[in-house]
Formats: structure tokens, C-alpha cells, sequence
């Protein structure tokens, strides 16, 4: 049992924001694996999945040989020039100088976690050095973590001064806010954290379901929570924030999926890279799979494409 | 009351469905097509799979393919012949199965015993084909030669619609055997003991996906078969214009293409198996290994 004065925090800011219907969400998001996407619609489907795809690799064993093979992709993920430019690459801080000396200049952006990822568990000032670490080396978005131990025991301010800390630290770099959902344990939660992070950001910056480092990652019910809070503070403040859903994304058709559900709730101005991205390393290899697929009519073979950054 | 209950009983009748992937399903597209017995009589409602169901199975199959090729050969050798157990212990139910759908009763006996033999034939094979297809080469530079034979992939077999049991069970085994994994589509006219046949290796210790069972219209399902390619090779017993399809379409992924030849009933002969049908479905390669002079 939590005690009194966090239960009462819980119950003032879910009066604000609103509840999840828990069966409408599971029950909506169901619908969305239902809608039949073909020809000219999946392709384009495939093409902007593509092009909003955070390629990432964040490993202890990567090295600066990983990551340029990562950037080179990145640029061209592959030898068919239709097929765009992923939206960045997403890499430790360490790797950001690295990183931008390969993209700069390109499209491609370099996003870099920080503030102790995946955890978050260390001093506030570390941190935020850590941010401004990776900024003076040239990342232009920054992918934080909140403090779940806040959020959990009711200390909603603390949560919402440290985000509104690491947004004074990013500048100019976009910030995309980890919710890390699967610690949230109910769909309340993560309404609830979404608001106290959006009431932080600026417009263009973004919330983010996941690490990608645990178990239980983006599933389409939690990206539908996230995106129907987006929806609703967009209708209050006017402010638009982005989202991103990471980890467990593997297939080219759970990614249109994710599509669908982003047009059917927030409607074609989220459907480019501005606001909305894919965080993971596996699923550009199967859209370009399915992209050469529609290309040539024969389905294709994994091992005809270079190698997923997860494999390297 | 008691007697009302006896007489009258709602059949209890069976959905039959394909084996992908270890699992039983119904075709994707959720379609059927309707199969008659040899009186005409109504039988059932076949899933009538598409190309998604045989990519989904060449997925299935291609998952499967690492840990199966990575058994020992005697663990294959195991595996089969308890899949040759697992038929012989419901071979009463392929036999009437196979008499229903227009075989005469002892040709459906005899069938049904001589695939559980091939089994067992492909059974003995699996830890001794190796030793008879590989070889030391002699070569004249100071090099150790050797070739070894490895699987090639995941291979897709087109069973043709007469001995669906046995012409089904004589092409899946020897492809099998030497660790490749298997996309077969059954008997077109006689499918249903191909269903029986998936039920029978869901027990058989064979690690599910890697023999995969579909059942459909041969016309629909033979391009895709052709042109997939993550398919390695094609097995298949088809004649004519099917051939030339899959020929052409095989080509631009370079695939083996192996059609059955002979006349319908020489599966019951003894030609109709042994190393050669290995052979036909493995890679070899060969090793230059420096050893000084």
C-alpha cells in the first residue's frame, strides 16, 4: 500500500487529466491490425516508416567501426535511390562526436541518450552534464529518461523540474522524454506522465514510450494512450508534441500499424519525421525487405540486405 | 429421457487445418475450398492457402532451419524414425483416410506402410550420407582438400494430387535428413491426408517449422514457390507448363529446381529412394587448407 499523501498526489493529477478506458484502448487498437494497406498506400507506408526510423545501437560493444557502418546506413539504407534516409541514428553519448562527423551535414540527425541511461538512477547534475556533454559534441536531439522513483511516489514537481532541467540544458537540441512504460505498470500512469512531461517540452520536442532495455516494450495500446494525450493537450494548449515508440518494433507491418494509428488519432500533420519516429534496429531491415518486395513482385531472402545493426 | 439421449447425437466433426511453424492454423485469408470423398459425399472445408500462408511458412521454416541443421546427424536419424513410429501407430486412420479419398484398400495399406518404411529408410541415411558424399581430394599443391556436404536452406516441395501420403512423405524425407527445412503444399485433390500427416509430426520430436505442411490450388500457390527468394531449392512433381513457370521463375534467384520423374506408382518401388534424393538437396563445399610442403 502507497502511502496517504502519494495516493492523494495519484488522485489529484488523474482527476486532471483523465482516466484510461483500459478495454476502449485494447479494444481501438485491435482495430488498427485489421485495415487492409496495399499497392500505392503501403508503399508509401514503407517509404515514410523508413524515413522516420531512429537507427539505433546501444550496446556496451560499440565501437566507432559500428557505428560509422550504422551512419553509412543510415544515409543510404539502401541501392534503390527511392528509398529515403532514415530520420537519425541514436547512439551513446560517447559516439555523438563520432556519429556527427559521419552525418553531418546530411539529413540525418544524431540523436544521443543521456541522463544515465537507461536507469536514470545517479545525481541530477550528472545528469545534466551529461546533456550538455553530448550537445557541445553535436547531438541535435537527446533522448532522456524520467525519474520513475519520482513519479512513482507522487513527487510530480520533482519529475517535471528535472525535464524542464534537461530542455534548458538541450538549447537547440530537440528532446525526446522516455516514459519507459513498461515501469509504469497501468495506462493511467503513462497518461499521467505524459502530461507532466508535455508540460515541460517545447513544440517539436517529443515523448517516448520506452529504453528499449527491458522487457515489455512499445505495444500499439500504450502508443495509442501516449498519442491520444498528445491529441488532447494539442487541443488544450495548441502545442504540438511529437511521439516516438521504441523497442519491439521489428516488422514492417506492426510499423503501418503504428501508421494507422497515428492517422486515425492525430491525423496526417504527425505523420512525418518532425513528430513521430520509430525507435529500433531490426525493422529497417524488414521494410526494406518488403520495399523491394513490392519493387520486384518475389519476396526476398533477410540475408540479400546488409546486415541489421542489431547483428553487427 | 435417457433413451432421447442416445438417439439423437450432434456430430462432432473436425476443422482441418495446415501445419506452419509448429502450430495448427487456418489460411490467412480465411478462405476454403471444398473437398468431396470418392462417393461425392461433402467432407470438409480445406484451408485454402495463398502466397502469405507460404511466406509465413518460409519464415517458419527458415527459424527452424539453424537448430535443425546444427543437430547431430544422429538426432535426425532419432527424429525420424520416431515420426515413422508416430504414423505406424495411427496407421489405421491414414489407410481409411486415403481409401476415402479413391485409393483401394490394400493399395491404401500398402501406401501407408511403405511410407513409414521410407522413413525409416531416411532415418538410416541421416548419420551416413555424409561419409559417402564427402570426400578427400588429391591436388597437387600443398593443400589439404576436402569437400562436406551442408544444407542448403529451406526447400519447397510440390507433392503431386495421386499417393498423397506416400509421394508427400518420399519427397519431405530425404530433404530433411540432411538438415534442411521443408515448405511442402499437399495433394490438391486428396488433401486431407497431408492434414493428418501435420498432426503426426506435431508428435514426432520434430522441432516445429521445420517441416511445414500447406494445402491449396497448385495454379495459385506455383509462382510464388518459383520466385521467393529465401526458398534455396524446389521440389517438384509437376509436368508441362508448370515446369517451364517454375523453371523461369527459380532463375532469378538462382534457385535448384528438381523435378520428379517417372511414371505415377513408381513410389511404391524402392527406386523412388535413397542417396541420390540426399544428394539432390545439400551444398558442397570444399576446403583448400594449407599444409606446407
Amino acid at each position: 500500500m502507497l502511502p496517504r499523501d502519494t495516493l492523494a498526489a495519484h488522485a489529484r493529477l488523474l482527476d486532471e487529466v483523465g482516466r484510461v478506458d483500459q478495454v476502449g484502448v485494447e479494444e481501438r487498437v485491435a482495430k488498427f491490425t485489421t485495415r487492409s494497406v496495399k499497392k500505392t498506400a503501403k508503399l508509401w507506408g514503407l517509404r515514410t516508416a523508413v524515413s522516420m526510423t531512429d537507427l539505433t545501437t546501444l550496446e556496451g560493444k560499440d565501437t566507432p567501426g559500428k557505428i560509422e557502418s550504422l551512419c553509412r546506413k543510415a544515409l543510404r539504407p539502401h541501392d534503390d535511390p527511392s528509398v529515403p534516409p532514415v530520420a537519425a541514428v541514436c547512439v551513446y553519448p560517447s559516439m555523438v562526436r563520432h556519429a556527427k562527423s559521419l552525418v553531418g551535414g546530411s539529413t540525418v540527425k544524431v540523436a544521443s541518450v543521456a541522463t544515465a541511461f537507461p536507469s536514470g538512477q545517479t545525481h541530477f547534475k550528472t545528469r545534466l552534464a551529461e546533456v550538455r556533454g553530448a550537445v557541445a559534441d553535436g547531438a541535435d536531439e537527446i533522448d532522456m529518461v524520467i525519474n520513475r522513483g519520482a513519479f512513482l511516489s507522487g513527487d510530480f514537481a520533482r519529475v517535471e523540474d528535472e525535464i524542464a532541467g534537461v530542455v534548458e540544458a538541450c538549447g537547440a537540441a530537440a528532446l525526446k522524454v522516455i516514459l519507459e512504460v513498461s515501469e509504469l505498470e497501468t495506462y493511467d500512469n503513462i497518461r499521467k506522465a505524459s502530461f507532466i512531461a508535455m508540460g515541460a517540452l517545447r513544440p517539436g520536442d517529443f515523448i517516448k514510450t520506452s529504453t528499449g532495455k527491458t522487457n515489455l516494450n512499445a505495444t500499439l495500446a500504450n502508443n495509442q494512450v501516449m498519442i491520444e494525450a498528445i491529441r488532447d493537450f494539442y487541443l488544450d494548449t495548441g502545442i504540438a508534441i511529437g511521439m516516438k515508440p521504441a523497442g519491439g518494433i521489428k516488422t514492417a507491418k506492426q510499423s503501418l500499424h503504428f501508421l494507422i494509428a497515428v492517422k486515425e488519432t492525430l491525423g496526417d500533420a504527425w505523420l512525418t519525421r518532425k513528430r513521430y519516429r520509430f525507435g529500433a534496429s531490426s525493422l529497417l531491415n524488414d521494410l526494406l525487405r518488403q520495399l523491394e518486395k513490392e519493387r520486384t513482385g518475389a519476396y526476398q531472402a533477410p540475408y540479400h540486405f546488409s546486415d541489421a545493426t542489431e547483428s553487427y | 429421457m435417457s433413451a432421447a439421449r442416445t438417439q439423437v447425437r450432434i456430430p462432432v466433426t473436425k476443422t482441418p487445418k495446415v501445419y506452419i511453424g509448429g502450430a495448427f492454423v487456418r489460411s490467412e485469408s480465411a478462405r476454403t475450398f471444398k473437398v468431396s470423398d470418392r462417393s461425392g459425399a461433402f467432407f470438409g472445408n480445406i484451408p485454402q492457402c495463398t502466397r502469405k500462408d507460404l511466406r509465413n511458412a518460409v519464415e517458419a521454416a527458415a527459424k527452424a532451419g539453424p537448430g535443425w541443421a546444427r543437430r547431430t546427424p544422429y538426432n535426425r536419424a532419432q527424429i525420424l524414425y520416431r515420426l515413422a513410429e508416430m504414423i505406424e501407430a495411427r496407421s489405421l486412420e491414414l489407410v481409411d483416410a486415403l481409401a476415402r479419398f479413391g485409393e483401394r484398400a490394400s493399395d491404401a495399406e500398402r501406401g501407408v506402410s511403405v511410407s513409414v518404411d521410407r522413413l525409416i529408410h531416411y532415418a538410416g541415411w541421416a548419420d551416413k550420407y555424409e561419409q559417402l558424399l564427402a570426400s578427400v581430394n588429391p591436388v597437387a599443391s600443398p593443400h589439404f582438400n576436402f569437400t562436406v556436404t551442408e544444407p542448403m536452406g529451406v526447400v519447397g516441395v510440390i507433392a503431386p494430387d495421386r499417393s498423397p501420403l506416400l509421394a508427400l512423405v518420399s519427397m519431405v524425407a530425404p530433404v530433411v535428413a540432411s538438415g534442411n527445412t521443408v515448405v511442402a503444399l499437399a495433394s490438391e485433390t486428396a488433401p486431407y491426408p497431408a492434414i493428418l500427416l501435420g498432426e503426426m509430426l506435431a508428435t514426432s520430436d520434430l522441432p516445429g517449422g521445420v517441416v511445414n505442411l500447406l494445402t491449396g490450388f497448385r495454379r495459385e500457390m506455383l509462382p510464388t514457390f518459383a520466385t521467393h527468394a529465401h526458398l534455396r531449392a524446389v521440389y517438384a512433381d509437376v509436368k508441362g507448363e508448370d515446369r517451364r513457370a517454375l523453371r523461369a521463375g527459380a532463375a532469378d534467384s538462382v534457385k535448384r529446381v528438381r523435378f520428379v520423374e517417372g511414371a505415377a506408382g513408381d513410389w511404391l518401388s524402392d527406386s523412388a529412394q535413397g542417396l541420390e534424393f540426399i544428394r539432390a538437396f545439400v551444398e558442397l563445399k570444399t576446403t583448400w587448407h594449407p599444409i606446407g610442403s
